[in-house]
Protein backbone atom coordinates (compact mmCIF):
# COMPACT_ATOMS: atom_id res chain seq x y z
CA UNK A 1 0.00 0.00 0.00
CA UNK A 2 1.26 3.43 -0.81
CA UNK A 3 2.61 5.97 1.66
CA UNK A 4 0.32 8.72 0.39
CA UNK A 5 -2.91 6.81 0.89
CA UNK A 6 -1.77 5.47 4.29
CA UNK A 7 -1.04 8.96 5.55
CA UNK A 8 -4.35 10.18 4.21
CA UNK A 9 -6.36 7.41 5.88
CA UNK A 10 -4.52 7.83 9.19
CA UNK A 11 -5.22 11.54 9.31
CA UNK A 12 -8.79 11.53 7.91
CA UNK A 13 -10.28 8.11 8.74
CA UNK A 14 -13.90 9.21 8.40
CA UNK A 15 -13.52 11.42 5.31
CA UNK A 16 -11.79 8.98 2.96
CA UNK A 17 -14.56 6.93 1.36
CA UNK A 18 -12.40 4.54 -0.66
CA UNK A 19 -8.92 4.25 -2.14
CA UNK A 20 -7.16 2.19 -4.75
CA UNK A 21 -3.72 1.96 -6.34
CA UNK A 22 -4.59 0.25 -9.62
CA UNK A 23 -1.59 0.18 -11.98
CA UNK A 24 0.34 2.20 -9.40
CA UNK A 25 -1.99 5.20 -9.66
CA UNK A 26 -2.87 6.24 -6.12
CA UNK A 27 -6.45 7.44 -5.99
CA UNK A 28 -8.67 8.46 -3.10
CA UNK A 29 -12.38 9.23 -3.07
CA UNK A 30 -13.10 11.70 -0.27
CA UNK A 31 -16.12 13.53 1.14
CA UNK A 32 -16.51 17.12 0.08
CA UNK A 33 -17.03 18.65 3.53
CA UNK A 34 -13.34 18.77 4.52
CA UNK A 35 -11.77 18.73 1.05
CA UNK A 36 -9.78 21.95 1.55
CA UNK A 37 -8.41 20.59 4.80
CA UNK A 38 -7.40 17.35 3.07
CA UNK A 39 -5.71 19.21 0.21
CA UNK A 40 -3.85 21.48 2.63
CA UNK A 41 -2.68 18.39 4.52
CA UNK A 42 -1.40 16.84 1.28
CA UNK A 43 0.49 20.01 0.47
CA UNK A 44 2.04 20.56 3.91
CA UNK A 45 2.73 17.10 5.35
CA UNK A 46 6.55 16.64 5.24
CA UNK A 47 6.17 13.08 3.89
CA UNK A 48 3.90 14.13 1.04
CA UNK A 49 4.57 17.75 -0.04
CA UNK A 50 2.16 17.88 -2.99
CA UNK A 51 3.21 21.34 -4.05
CA UNK A 52 1.98 21.18 -7.64
CA UNK A 53 -1.72 21.01 -8.62
CA UNK A 54 -1.32 19.70 -12.15
CA UNK A 55 -4.96 19.64 -13.14
CA UNK A 56 -8.52 19.78 -11.96
CA UNK A 57 -11.27 18.24 -14.05
CA UNK A 58 -14.96 17.60 -13.79
CA UNK A 59 -16.78 14.41 -14.73
CA UNK A 60 -20.47 13.97 -15.48
CA UNK A 61 -21.83 10.51 -14.65
CA UNK A 62 -25.30 11.16 -16.00
CA UNK A 63 -27.82 8.70 -14.57
CA UNK A 64 -25.75 7.96 -11.48
CA UNK A 65 -26.18 9.56 -8.10
CA UNK A 66 -24.15 11.51 -7.10
CA UNK A 67 -23.92 12.76 -10.65
CA UNK A 68 -20.79 14.94 -10.75
CA UNK A 69 -17.23 14.31 -9.77
CA UNK A 70 -14.30 16.69 -9.28
CA UNK A 71 -10.83 15.20 -9.76
CA UNK A 72 -7.65 16.83 -8.43
CA UNK A 73 -4.42 15.65 -10.05
CA UNK A 74 -1.56 16.43 -7.71
CA UNK A 75 2.19 16.04 -8.08
CA UNK A 76 5.00 16.39 -5.59
CA UNK A 77 8.09 17.93 -7.15
CA UNK A 78 9.91 17.14 -3.90
CA UNK A 79 8.96 13.44 -3.57
CA UNK A 80 8.24 12.72 -7.27
CA UNK A 81 4.82 11.24 -6.47
CA UNK A 82 1.38 11.63 -7.95
CA UNK A 83 -2.08 11.27 -6.44
CA UNK A 84 -5.66 11.74 -7.58
CA UNK A 85 -8.26 13.06 -5.16
CA UNK A 86 -11.88 12.58 -6.24
CA UNK A 87 -15.00 14.17 -4.77
CA UNK A 88 -18.56 13.26 -5.76
CA UNK A 89 -21.22 16.00 -5.92
CA UNK A 90 -25.01 15.71 -6.12
CA UNK A 91 -26.85 17.15 -9.11
CA UNK A 92 -29.12 19.43 -7.08
CA UNK A 93 -26.18 20.83 -5.09
CA UNK A 94 -22.99 20.81 -7.24
CA UNK A 95 -21.05 23.00 -4.82
CA UNK A 96 -17.54 22.47 -3.45
CA UNK A 97 -15.12 24.73 -1.57
CA UNK A 98 -12.46 26.44 -3.68
CA UNK A 99 -8.83 25.34 -3.42
CA UNK A 100 -7.41 28.67 -4.62
CA UNK A 101 -6.10 29.35 -1.12
CA UNK A 102 -4.12 26.08 -1.27
CA UNK A 103 -2.67 26.47 -4.78
CA UNK A 104 -3.27 29.84 -6.48
CA UNK A 105 -2.73 28.19 -9.88
CA UNK A 106 -5.88 26.10 -9.54
CA UNK A 107 -7.93 29.25 -10.16
CA UNK A 108 -8.38 28.77 -13.93
CA UNK A 109 -9.00 25.02 -13.65
CA UNK A 110 -11.90 25.73 -11.33
CA UNK A 111 -13.24 28.31 -13.74
CA UNK A 112 -13.03 25.74 -16.54
CA UNK A 113 -14.93 23.17 -14.46
CA UNK A 114 -17.59 25.81 -13.77
CA UNK A 115 -17.79 26.74 -17.45
CA UNK A 116 -17.99 23.20 -18.79
CA UNK A 117 -19.92 21.38 -16.02
CA UNK A 118 -21.56 24.05 -13.88
CA UNK A 119 -19.75 23.01 -10.72
CA UNK A 120 -19.77 25.90 -8.25
CA UNK A 121 -16.57 26.57 -6.31
CA UNK A 122 -17.62 28.33 -3.14
CA UNK A 123 -15.34 31.24 -2.22
CA UNK A 124 -13.65 31.45 -5.62
CA UNK A 125 -12.37 35.02 -6.20
CA UNK A 126 -13.52 35.28 -9.85
CA UNK A 127 -15.85 32.45 -10.82
CA UNK A 128 -16.87 33.25 -14.40
CA UNK A 129 -16.61 31.55 -17.77
CA UNK A 130 -13.11 31.03 -19.15
CA UNK A 131 -13.56 29.23 -22.49
CA UNK A 132 -17.07 30.11 -23.65
CA UNK A 133 -18.29 33.68 -24.09
CA UNK A 134 -20.30 35.56 -21.48
CA UNK A 135 -23.64 35.23 -23.25
CA UNK A 136 -23.41 31.45 -23.56
CA UNK A 137 -26.20 29.53 -21.84
CA UNK A 138 -25.72 26.15 -20.21
CA UNK A 139 -22.65 24.00 -19.64
CA UNK A 140 -21.59 22.23 -22.84
CA UNK A 141 -19.70 19.21 -21.45
CA UNK A 142 -22.68 18.04 -19.42
CA UNK A 143 -23.93 14.83 -20.96
CA UNK A 144 -27.45 16.20 -21.31
CA UNK A 145 -26.33 19.25 -23.33
CA UNK A 146 -27.80 18.63 -26.83
CA UNK A 147 -25.07 17.85 -29.36
CA UNK A 148 -26.73 19.80 -32.16
CA UNK A 149 -27.68 22.85 -30.08
CA UNK A 150 -26.44 26.12 -31.57
CA UNK A 151 -26.60 29.42 -29.73
CA UNK A 152 -26.99 32.88 -31.29
CA UNK A 153 -23.76 34.44 -32.53
CA UNK A 154 -22.85 37.45 -30.44
CA UNK A 155 -21.92 40.46 -32.58
CA UNK A 156 -19.26 43.09 -31.82
CA UNK A 157 -20.50 45.12 -28.89
CA UNK A 158 -21.50 48.61 -30.00
CA UNK B 1 -7.55 47.25 -73.65
CA UNK B 2 -6.24 47.88 -77.13
CA UNK B 3 -2.52 48.72 -77.32
CA UNK B 4 -1.00 50.25 -80.45
CA UNK B 5 2.81 50.13 -80.48
CA UNK B 6 4.59 53.03 -82.16
CA UNK B 7 6.60 52.54 -85.37
CA UNK B 8 10.31 51.92 -85.01
CA UNK B 9 10.13 51.29 -81.28
CA UNK B 10 8.69 54.74 -80.49
CA UNK B 11 6.00 55.46 -77.92
CA UNK B 12 2.52 54.25 -78.79
CA UNK B 13 -0.86 54.69 -77.16
CA UNK B 14 -3.53 52.59 -75.50
CA UNK B 15 -7.30 52.82 -75.71
CA UNK B 16 -9.39 51.81 -72.73
CA UNK B 17 -12.15 52.89 -70.38
CA UNK B 18 -11.46 54.36 -66.98
CA UNK B 19 -13.26 51.47 -65.28
CA UNK B 20 -11.14 48.79 -66.91
CA UNK B 21 -7.94 50.76 -66.24
CA UNK B 22 -8.78 50.97 -62.54
CA UNK B 23 -9.75 47.29 -62.52
CA UNK B 24 -6.45 46.43 -64.18
CA UNK B 25 -4.56 48.34 -61.50
CA UNK B 26 -6.59 46.83 -58.69
CA UNK B 27 -6.29 43.25 -59.80
CA UNK B 28 -2.48 43.29 -59.68
CA UNK B 29 -2.21 45.09 -56.34
CA UNK B 30 -4.44 43.15 -53.97
CA UNK B 31 -3.27 43.67 -50.40
CA UNK B 32 -4.28 40.65 -48.33
CA UNK B 33 -5.03 40.64 -44.62
CA UNK B 34 -4.40 37.15 -43.27
CA UNK B 35 -6.71 36.05 -40.48
CA UNK B 36 -4.92 32.79 -39.72
CA UNK B 37 -6.21 30.81 -36.76
CA UNK B 38 -5.19 27.22 -37.55
CA UNK B 39 -3.06 24.98 -39.77
CA UNK B 40 -4.31 26.82 -42.88
CA UNK B 41 -2.10 29.70 -41.73
CA UNK B 42 0.98 27.54 -42.33
CA UNK B 43 -0.11 26.96 -45.92
CA UNK B 44 -0.61 30.72 -46.31
CA UNK B 45 3.02 31.20 -45.32
CA UNK B 46 3.96 28.63 -47.95
CA UNK B 47 1.98 30.53 -50.56
CA UNK B 48 3.83 33.77 -49.78
CA UNK B 49 7.20 32.00 -49.80
CA UNK B 50 9.61 31.69 -52.70
CA UNK B 51 8.38 28.32 -53.98
CA UNK B 52 4.79 29.29 -54.76
CA UNK B 53 5.47 33.04 -54.78
CA UNK B 54 2.10 34.75 -54.60
CA UNK B 55 3.81 38.00 -55.62
CA UNK B 56 3.59 36.79 -59.22
CA UNK B 57 -0.09 37.74 -58.91
CA UNK B 58 0.60 41.05 -57.19
CA UNK B 59 -0.83 39.91 -53.86
CA UNK B 60 2.27 39.58 -51.73
CA UNK B 61 2.11 42.79 -49.69
CA UNK B 62 0.51 41.53 -46.49
CA UNK B 63 -1.15 44.31 -44.52
CA UNK B 64 -1.56 43.73 -40.83
CA UNK B 65 -4.01 46.58 -40.53
CA UNK B 66 -7.48 45.89 -41.93
CA UNK B 67 -7.70 49.57 -42.93
CA UNK B 68 -5.01 49.08 -45.58
CA UNK B 69 -6.15 45.70 -46.90
CA UNK B 70 -8.29 44.73 -49.91
CA UNK B 71 -8.67 41.00 -49.37
CA UNK B 72 -9.55 39.29 -46.10
CA UNK B 73 -8.02 35.81 -46.16
CA UNK B 74 -9.74 33.81 -43.43
CA UNK B 75 -7.54 30.76 -42.87
CA UNK B 76 -8.65 28.45 -40.11
CA UNK B 77 -11.27 27.55 -37.54
CA UNK B 78 -13.48 30.40 -36.34
CA UNK B 79 -15.23 29.72 -33.05
CA UNK B 80 -18.11 31.68 -31.57
CA UNK B 81 -15.80 33.61 -29.30
CA UNK B 82 -13.67 34.70 -32.28
CA UNK B 83 -16.64 35.50 -34.53
CA UNK B 84 -17.20 39.09 -33.23
CA UNK B 85 -13.49 39.82 -33.75
CA UNK B 86 -13.66 38.63 -37.38
CA UNK B 87 -16.82 40.66 -37.99
CA UNK B 88 -15.22 43.78 -36.58
CA UNK B 89 -12.09 43.35 -38.70
CA UNK B 90 -14.27 42.92 -41.79
CA UNK B 91 -16.19 46.08 -40.87
CA UNK B 92 -12.93 48.02 -40.50
CA UNK B 93 -11.79 47.24 -44.05
CA UNK B 94 -12.37 49.91 -46.67
CA UNK B 95 -14.50 49.38 -49.78
CA UNK B 96 -14.06 47.71 -52.17
CA UNK B 97 -13.15 44.57 -50.27
CA UNK B 98 -13.17 40.86 -50.98
CA UNK B 99 -13.19 37.82 -48.71
CA UNK B 100 -11.53 34.44 -49.25
CA UNK B 101 -12.68 31.58 -47.04
CA UNK B 102 -9.82 29.13 -46.88
CA UNK B 103 -10.26 25.49 -45.89
CA UNK B 104 -13.04 23.30 -44.56
CA UNK B 105 -13.23 24.99 -41.14
CA UNK B 106 -13.72 28.55 -42.34
CA UNK B 107 -16.09 27.46 -45.10
CA UNK B 108 -18.36 25.12 -43.14
CA UNK B 109 -17.01 24.44 -39.66
CA UNK B 110 -15.15 21.40 -41.02
CA UNK B 111 -15.22 18.38 -38.76
CA UNK B 112 -15.84 20.61 -35.73
CA UNK B 113 -19.60 20.07 -35.66
CA UNK B 114 -19.97 21.14 -32.04
CA UNK B 115 -21.10 23.82 -29.62
CA UNK B 116 -18.11 26.09 -30.02
CA UNK B 117 -17.26 26.42 -33.74
CA UNK B 118 -19.01 28.76 -36.15
CA UNK B 119 -20.45 26.61 -38.97
CA UNK B 120 -18.96 28.64 -41.81
CA UNK B 121 -17.89 32.29 -41.81
CA UNK B 122 -20.59 33.08 -44.41
CA UNK B 123 -22.99 33.06 -41.45
CA UNK B 124 -21.55 36.45 -40.45
CA UNK B 125 -19.68 37.95 -43.44
CA UNK B 126 -20.06 37.67 -47.24
CA UNK B 127 -17.53 35.38 -48.95
CA UNK B 128 -16.31 35.80 -52.55
CA UNK B 129 -14.15 32.70 -52.95
CA UNK B 130 -14.02 29.40 -51.11
CA UNK B 131 -10.98 27.12 -51.08
CA UNK B 132 -11.68 23.44 -50.38
CA UNK B 133 -9.19 21.28 -48.51
CA UNK B 134 -8.01 20.53 -45.00
CA UNK B 135 -5.69 22.34 -45.26
CA UNK B 136 -5.65 23.39 -48.93
CA UNK B 137 -2.22 23.55 -50.52
CA UNK B 138 -0.79 26.92 -51.63
CA UNK B 139 -2.04 26.34 -55.18
CA UNK B 140 -5.55 26.63 -53.74
CA UNK B 141 -4.73 30.11 -52.44
CA UNK B 142 -3.32 31.11 -55.82
CA UNK B 143 -6.50 29.82 -57.46
CA UNK B 144 -8.65 31.90 -55.11
CA UNK B 145 -6.60 35.04 -55.78
CA UNK B 146 -7.03 34.46 -59.53
CA UNK B 147 -10.79 34.07 -58.93
CA UNK B 148 -10.81 37.44 -57.16
CA UNK B 149 -8.83 38.94 -60.05
CA UNK B 150 -11.48 37.63 -62.47
CA UNK B 151 -14.25 39.20 -60.37
CA UNK B 152 -12.41 42.53 -60.53
CA UNK B 153 -11.61 42.24 -64.24
CA UNK B 154 -15.14 41.38 -65.33
CA UNK B 155 -16.86 43.76 -62.94
CA UNK B 156 -18.92 40.89 -61.52
CA UNK B 157 -20.81 41.76 -58.32
CA UNK B 158 -18.98 41.14 -55.08
CA UNK B 159 -20.53 38.87 -52.47
CA UNK B 160 -21.10 41.93 -50.28
CA UNK B 161 -23.51 43.30 -52.91
CA UNK B 162 -25.64 40.15 -52.64
CA UNK B 163 -25.59 40.22 -48.83
CA UNK B 164 -27.32 38.98 -46.79
CA UNK B 165 -28.24 35.82 -48.68
CA UNK B 166 -31.94 35.20 -48.21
Amino acid sequence: MSVVLDRLRERFPSDVVSTHSDFGDDTALVRRERVVEILTFLRDNPDLLFDFAMDLTGVDYLGEEPRFEVVYHLYSLERKRRVRIKVRLHEDDPVIDTAVAVWPGIDWYEREAWDMYGIVFRGHPNLKRILMYEGFEGHPLRKDYPKARRQPTIGPEE
Amino acid sequence: MAVKPGKGGGTGYALTTLESLIAWGRKYSLYPFTFATACCGIEVMGAFGTHYDLSRFGAEVVRFSPRQADVLLVAGTINYKMAPVLKRIYDQMLEPKWVISMGACASSGGFYNNYTVLQGIDKIIPVDAYIPGCPPNPEGIIDAVVQIQKIIETGAPRAAERWPIK
